[in-house]
């Protein structure tokens, strides 16, 4: 009962926050939509390339889009933890008598709610450029979404916990990101890739994920690729909620 | 830590005095649950702090060095946030922040972000985050290291008025003015260790009655050989390497001098300056450890 009271108290505060950011509001909104307007034109024409999944290029991409920005939008949760390492923030809500693991799942879902929104402004934005969204695939692509952006928020939350260092963090998250985005398949689907590119990127959680949502957008719910997606996030986000909530509870400013 | 023991009474103001490094703000962090004691037991306003760290954390207050607020967020919704991880509900959080905004003269500024705010102002607001739960005993780390003379003053006076309303306040310290002044008692520490405690005035007298110093020239050594045979020295430092200043404890200044100016005199030993002065609590950690307090802050 007070994980919940707790969680949902720590929540408000920073998605209050969040919304009253104006400029992080709106770079977080416009981020996902540049995406959409300068990168997908690009894809429209390889999608006439053998190997290329079919089902046009909006039902290709926008799945694969959602995945990145998750990937991408929960690594900068981890800045704004270290900043708040720094200035004793974490250690004041330490003392307090509110559970450990609020202190951590509140903030991670701001995380997943912020994505929620900036997903949702994507497909909206990609219906009339020719996406085709059919329910209930889409709704299970959401919550397929909201797990992924636990489990990156998750990540970034522990990594910024042991390095305690913006740039140490920055630069970790930009060496990492790169080679996973790459081998997910978001951007060229892996279908394309030679032989031992695709065994690589086998190890890739997050190519599942890519897949699932593909085929979710597709609306094949029964498709074996959704099992995989969400086994896959979903043991992932477990360990990884478990793992950064341990950490936070020892964290010491 | 090296080990420390001490006893902190209700409703008195306790200082922990000592140089930067020496284990205060660690002290402080095992007391009040942030870091896991080393060893040893310790109990907080009755519950032990390895075994009941949740209930410790209902009875305790602490304000970090670093303060701990958001600076994009105003001081209002600062106060509320925090009574809500109090458990207090929406409604009596919001009242407790009003009256504590009321008492901490912060009503002008409640509704603008903390980033605005002066650091006298910050520090109070910080002051008022550990007191939305009206807790039993207070711990204040630094709570006055880069405020204005005027601001200390004043934040000297809100913590005894804390203190008079009945609240136990542990804080750390290393202005020597700010441990005399506001501390009914205090320990003072070194290398993780408590080398003296005790109230300021107990403190004090017992290294002696006052403190001669001399300038010596060419032969401290002798000097402070001649000295330390002589009845009516109660103690002296030990010489610093390189140092050409003795330093004696005697009951009463006035009349040893003269008796000091004679026998040096007597033994060939030249004096450039010589200075007398009440201990201060300085003196009592150069007793203690050899070292000057306000070099190590230097």
């Amino acid at each position: 009962m007070t994980l919940l009271v707790d969680t949902w108290t720590v929540f408000r505060r920073y998605f209050a926050k969040s919304l009253s950011s104006v400029p992080y509001m709106g770079v977080s909104l416009a981020q996902p939509v540049l995406y959409l307007v300068l990168f997908a034109p690009l894809l429209k024409s390889v999608s006439s390339v053998p190997g290329f999944p079919g089902g046009g290029a909006y039902n290709v991409f926008v799945p694969g889009l959602l995945v990145q920005l998750g990937l991408f939008s929960a690594t900068s949760g981890g800045w704004a933890l270290i900043a708040e390492v720094k200035a004793g923030v974490i250690e004041r809500l330490r003392v307090t008598p509110a559970s450990r693991v609020a202190l951590l799942l509140g903030r991670t879902l701001r995380d997943v709610a912020m994505l929620i929104v900036q997903a949702g402004l994507i497909v909206i934005a990609a219906v009339p450029f020719g996406l085709s969204i059919r329910l209930p695939g889409v709704l299970l692509a959401f919550v397929l979404m909201a797990l992924i952006a636990l489990l990156m928020a998750s990540i970034s939350y522990a990594a910024a916990l042991l390095l305690r260092d913006e740039n140490t963090f920055g630069a970790i998250v930009f060496s990492a990101t790169l080679p996973v985005l790459l081998l997910s398949g978001v951007l060229l689907p892996m279908t394309l890739a030679p032989a031992w590119l695709q065994d690589v990127s086998a190890f890739n959680p997050l190519l599942y994920a890519v897949e699932a949502q593909r085929a979710l957008f597709a609306n094949q719910i029964g498709d074996v690729n959704v099992v995989k997606g969400f086994v896959a996030i979903g043991g992932l986000a477990a360990i990884t909620v478990v793992a950064a909530s341990r950490s936070f509870g020892r964290a010491v400013a | 830590m090296a080990g420390i023991d001490l006893d902190v009474e209700q409703a008195e103001i306790f200082g922990f005095l000592g140089p930067n490094g020496a284990g205060k703000t660690t002290t402080l962090r095992m007391l009040s649950t942030l870091l896991p004691p080393s060893a040893g037991e310790a109990t907080v306003a009755g519950c032990d702090v390895r075994r009941q760290p949740q209930r410790v954390r209902e009875h305790i207050g602490y304000v970090g060095q670093a303060g701990g607020t958001d600076h994009s967020v105003t001081g209002r919704d600062e106060l509320v946030f925090q009574g809500r991880l109090y458990h207090l509900s929406s409604r009596r959080s919001r009242q407790r922040a009003a009256e504590l905004l009321a008492a901490f003269d912060l009503e002008g500024v409640a509704d603008r972000t903390i980033g605005t705010y002066s650091g006298g102002q910050r520090r109070r607001l910080d002051i008022a985050l550990g007191l939305v739960h009206r807790p039993d005993v207070l711990f204040l780390d630094e709570p006055t290291t880069g405020l204005d003379p005027q601001s200390r003053a004043r934040m000297w006076d809100e913590v005894k008025s804390l203190r008079d309303a009945g609240t136990t306040i542990f804080l750390t310290t290393h202005y020597l003015e700010e441990a005399d002044a506001l501390c009914d008692r205090l320990a003072i520490i070194d290398r993780g260790r408590i080398v003296a405690q005790g109230t300021p005035d107990e403190l004090k007298r017992a290294i002696a009655g006052d403190v001669i110093t001399l300038g010596v020239q060419g032969n401290p050594a002798l000097a402070l050989n001649v000295l330390a045979t002589q009845p009516f020295i109660r103690d002296h430092d030990p010489l610093a390497p390189d140092g050409d200043s003795v330093r004696v404890y005697v009951d009463h200044g006035e009349t040893s001098m003269p008796t000091i100016f004679r026998v040096l005199e007597r033994s060939g030993v030249v004096l450039k300056t010589v200075s007398m002065s009440r201990p201060s609590l300085d003196d009592v950690f150069l007793r203690q450890t050899g070292r000057s307090l306000r070099e190590e802050a230097a």
